[in-house]
């Protein structure tokens, strides 16, 4: 394969690709590394189902060149559970029924989660300004909303 | 297309400059990526600033504030000494997109992306910001308001590229303030907007910048709106004055988002909202 080199860590394991200049980050993760639960949705930076984090930093995958990437630790949606669980955040996303068609619910939950990880109590206001990248057709946002409450409750209780 | 990474601002600038086809530099990638997409836009070189540390770097100093080229809204958040100094520049340039957006998009980006909506500018250009611009051969340092010439368009000539934005010291009685119009709560593009920066003396105005985006091809610097609260507490007649000032510096479209007679008048609202604001962070009060 032609392409530049790129060396990465993904969800803590290294991990190399090698793709072309002018690809983003979005369709590298997707077609290279095979990591599909980054989604496409507007491609233009609009819609977050494409939410990432980039050396700790949420970003939108589809405003990122793969080339951009050597060097860096990328977390997906794929690295929120462990082997035997879900995460939090993902149970609550089931318990609330916070989603309906699903192609948005990766950005939602990896964004929700940069959020969690710099605000362990947030005010309803602060989740839906922090989502305010996340755009979902389905839900109306008030169950994904409530589901972010309650992992967030229930991430605090686990702490203590 | 050629993607380079120098580590060197002078090496930027040359490659930039070598280069025969479409160049383009690469910061946070928030509207390059997204012209990429739409097809407006199709690099033989881009040229990513972000590992070049004095691109970087944030530097607070007593003749000075320094923001680097590649520094992203959300770094500039959380920095606390600059929101103290600077909260205007700051509240601006963190309006832009949502937090996926603030993790990449800068200022200096924000600003050579020309778009006569841009939040950071007015606020940059109130606060008398500059441009520190490097050549392959020279350096320069440039108001903020002689950058942007036109929308997408800059007077950056072929090679050169902006490594810093410099923000003059001040005195401990300033204030700054940003406000756009948009007609959701987030998201979106200005309608208006408007910055202020002030300085007091005794309590009244001694210095200010007042600066209007969305209502002409560029941001526009509105003199005649900071001598009507110059000498004054910004009393009701002041602001007023301030406020006609602001509507009559006013050279807008109609366009789906506003008409020009909606963004005229709302134009002298923020600038009087926005000069209280700034009025109120100098420590001033009626």
């Amino acid at each position: 394969m032609t392409g530049v080199l790129v060396d990465t860590t993904v969800n803590g394991d290294a991990v190399q690709f090698a793709c072309p200049t002018d690809e983003t980050l979005l369709d590298s993760l997707r077609d290279r590394v095979g990591l599909t639960g980054v989604k496409e949705g507007c491609g233009t930076g609009d819609c977050g189902a494409c939410s990432i984090t980039l050396d700790g930093q949420l970003v939108c995958s589809c405003l990122v060149l793969g080339v951009e990437a050597n060097g860096s630790e990328i977390g997906t949606v794929e690295g929120l559970a462990d082997s035997e669980s879900l995460h939090p955040l993902q149970e609550q996303f089931i318990n609330h029924a916070a989603l309906q068609c699903g192609i948005c619910t990766p950005g939602f939950l990896v964004a929700a989660k940069a959020l969690l990880d710099k605000n362990k109590d947030p005010s309803e206001e602060q989740i839906r300004y922090a989502l305010a990248g996340n755009l979902c057709r389905c839900t109306g946002y008030d169950k994904i909303v409530r589901a972010v409450q309650a992992a967030a409750k229930d991430l605090r209780k686990k702490k203590k | 297309m050629r993607y380079e990474a120098p580590t060197t601002t002078k090496e930027a600038a040359t490659l930039l400059a070598k280069e025969n086809g479409e160049a383009c530099v690469l910061a946070g990638g928030t509207d390059l990526l997204v012209r990429m997409k739409m097809g407006l836009s199709e690099p033989d070189l881009i040229v990513d600033i972000k590992h070049i540390p004095a691109m970087q770097e944030i530097k607070i100093s007593a003749s000075g504030t320094k923001i680097g080229a590649a520094v992203s809204g959300t770094r500039l958040g959380d920095n606390k000494a600059l929101k103290k100094a600077w909260p205007g520049v700051v509240e601006a340039t963190n309006l832009i997109g949502s937090d996926q957006v603030q993790g990449r998009c800068t200022m200096v980006g924000n600003l050579c992306n020309a778009s006569p909506a841009a939040d950071s500018v007015p606020a940059m250009i109130a606060a008398g910001a500059k441009a520190v611009v490097v050549g392959p051969k020279k350096r320069r340092t440039v108001t903020v308001e002689n950058i942007v010439t036109g929308p997408g368009q800059t007077s950056l000539e072929k090679g050169e590229v902006i490594e810093s934005i410099t923000l003059p010291k001040r005195s401990g009685k300033s204030g700054d303030a940003y406000l756009r119009f948009i007609p959701r709560t987030e998201m979106d593009i200005a309608v208006v907007s408007a910055g202020v920066n002030l300085t007091l003396e005794k309590g009244v105005v001694k210095t200010a910048r007042v600066c209007l985006g969305a209502v002409a091809p560029t941001a526009v610097l509105v003199p005649d709106a900071a001598k009507a609260i110059i000498g004054t507490k910004l009393d009701k007649a002041a602001l007023e004055s301030l406020a006609a000032a602001c509507s009559a510096a006013c050279n807008p479209i109609d366009d789906k988002r506003g008409t020009v007679e909606y963004r005229t008048k709302v134009a002298g609202v923020l600038g009087r909202r926005a000069a209280e604001i700034a009025f109120k962070r100098a420590g001033g009060s009626k």
